[in-house]
């Protein structure tokens, strides 16, 4: 049978301690812990600032941000997108919305007539790049959206694929 | 000739205080953003030099608002009342030594330490006054508790300075300074060694009742701003109001480094600098620019105490003031007071 470690029945809480009466003088006289309080603003005061300069100095997100969408183009120009719904069946927030049509190009059966993307809508989970068979959707890192109405936010086909 | 003394005296002074003080608002701003991690206000002007004069301009745009129930001659007098008390006190600081024959102080009167008391004590009023007309419950709880709070610090001030008057042997504030550049700063106590503990645990006294005084942060129960909202100031807007209270903030801030300065520091004295027998222009110069660097230096460790400590609790206050600082004040003196009958020479 394995041994169980000893833990003491009554355990201090972190902080009590018997101190001595020095100690416990030092405490009372308030003026240790305040010189070191003011040596630990002081040490904050020379620290590198968190402060971006904002519009001379821009956040540069991190690799895998997710930002606003893009689709992207194969090396003929063309979306690589299929129109197989598979992103538009992944995403939490319904908000892709894709007609099919019949493609123009003999190597494939569909292509996206019409491709929107709500971004209003959209919680940016990144589950359409996930889901993409082609590899035709992605998240880019571009994080400011601006825009004067709604109508604006949601992206179409040609808005996607400038991106 | 006395008549342009007596301006040129009151011009130094104004500008001092008037260019000290707003450039301490704006430090006040950066050292705050600078010990939290922040880079502060730093684009109108090189450095952010001209944001007090932005920050002026737009108290002096905002619309005057005064309660509809609020005593209105009352309500508009307490920002002066709080205002001026703080100028009054700089006309009895010796802010240099004396150039030829004229003291360089603009009022030499005997009393100056009884003087500078009175005014500090006339800023309650200020206060109590503000925080009563304007008809509101949380600028009434500021001010009762801010005036409970000056008037039991007070006690202490007093004492602490009688400490300096024991020490001095004089109330003219010349004389101490005078004295204090002769024998040795008070601080260290004036030039005895057995009084050395007296004197650092006298100016410390000082110095923490001093902010207590100025509602400065560890003790600024008038503003309170987390339990009463802003305090007695709730209702005060526009330049008239919560500009001149603000500004009178740091006005009283520098009096009350100029008077710890002068009871403490030697006044405009500093070893191997000034020679206090040097009654030349430039030796008078020197000493008001020795004065306005340690006002200066000690205002910058008050805004320093004041981002890095929160604010006392109100019985917390109270039990410092009267439970230890009244007692420590009160056996310093009579340390100093058996000092000067058995140790002292002379």
């Amino acid at each position: 049978m394995e041994t169980q470690p000893q833990v003491p029945a009554v355990s201090l809480p972190l902080g009590v301690r018997v101190k001595s009466a020095w100690t416990r003088f030092m405490i009372a006289l308030y003026i240790p812990a305040i010189i070191a309080g003011m040596a630990k603003t002081m040490q904050w005061m020379l620290r590198p600032k968190a402060t971006l300069q904002y519009p001379e100095e821009r956040h540069v997100p991190r690799k895998g941000y997710r930002g606003e969408h893009r689709l992207k183009k194969d090396e003929e120009g063309r979306p690589k997108c299929v129109a197989c719904f598979m992103c538009a069946t992944a995403c939490p927030a319904e908000c892709i919305t894709i007609v099919a049509g019949e493609a123009p190009w003999p190597d494939r059966d569909k292509y996206p007539v019409k491709f929107e993307i709500d971004l209003l809508k959209c919680i940016y989970c990144g589950m359409c790049e996930e889901a993409c068979p082609c590899d035709a959707i992605e998240l880019t890192q571009t994080f400011t959206q601006v825009a004067t109405s709604r109508a604006e936010k949601v992206y179409d086909k040609e808005r996607l694929l400038r991106n | 000739m006395t008549w342009l003394w007596f301006l040129l005296k009151v011009g130094a002074v104004c500008a001092i205080v008037f260019t000290v003080c707003p450039a301490l608002t704006l430090v006040e701003r950066r050292i705050a953003a600078f010990i939290q991690g922040r880079i502060g206000p730093n684009r109108v002007g090189p450095f952010g030099a001209l944001q007090p004069v932005a920050d002026m301009v737009k108290f002096f745009m905002k619309e005057v608002i005064i309660p509809a129930q609020a005593d209105r001659a009352l309500f508009q007098l307490a920002p002066l009342l709080m205002f001026a008390p703080p100028l009054f006190g700089w006309a009895v600081i010796p802010f240099g030594n004396q150039i030829g024959e004229e003291k360089l102080q603009i009022a030499n009167v005997g009393i100056g330490v009884l003087f500078v008391m009175a005014v500090l004590s006339v800023g309650v009023y200020g206060i109590t006054l503000g925080g009563w007309a304007s008809n509101n419950k949380y600028s009434l709880l500021g001010s009762l508790r801010a005036a409970a709070q000056l008037i039991s610090y007070e006690l202490t001030l007093g004492l602490t300075i009688l400490l300096v008057v024991m020490m001095g042997e004089s109330l003219d504030l010349n004389q101490i300074v005078l004295r204090q550049a002769e024998s040795g700063w008070n601080i260290f106590g004036g030039g005895t060694w057995w009084l050395l503990p007296s004197g650092l645990v006298g100016a410390l006294l000082f110095f923490t009742v001093a902010l207590a005084e100025n509602n400065r942060l560890p003790f600024d129960m008038a503003e309170c701003e987390s339990e009463l909202v802003g305090g007695f100031q709730t209702e005060y807007s526009a330049m008239g109001g919560i500009g001149a209270i603000m500004f009178s903030e740091y006005i009283s801030m520098t009096l009350n480094m100029a008077l710890f300065t002068t009871l403490f520091l030697g006044g405009w004295h500093l070893p191997f600098l000034i020679d206090p027998n040097d009654h030349s222009v430039l030796g008078g110069l020197l000493s008001v620019g020795v004065l306005v660097g340690k006002v200066v230096t000690l205002c910058l460790i008050i805004i320093w105490i004041r981002w890095t400590f929160p604010r006392f609790r109100y019985d917390q206050i109270m039990s410092l003031g009267w439970k230890r600082f009244l007692p420590i004040a009160l056996a310093n003196i009579g340390v100093v007071a058996l000092v000067g009958i058995f140790l002292a020479e002379g």
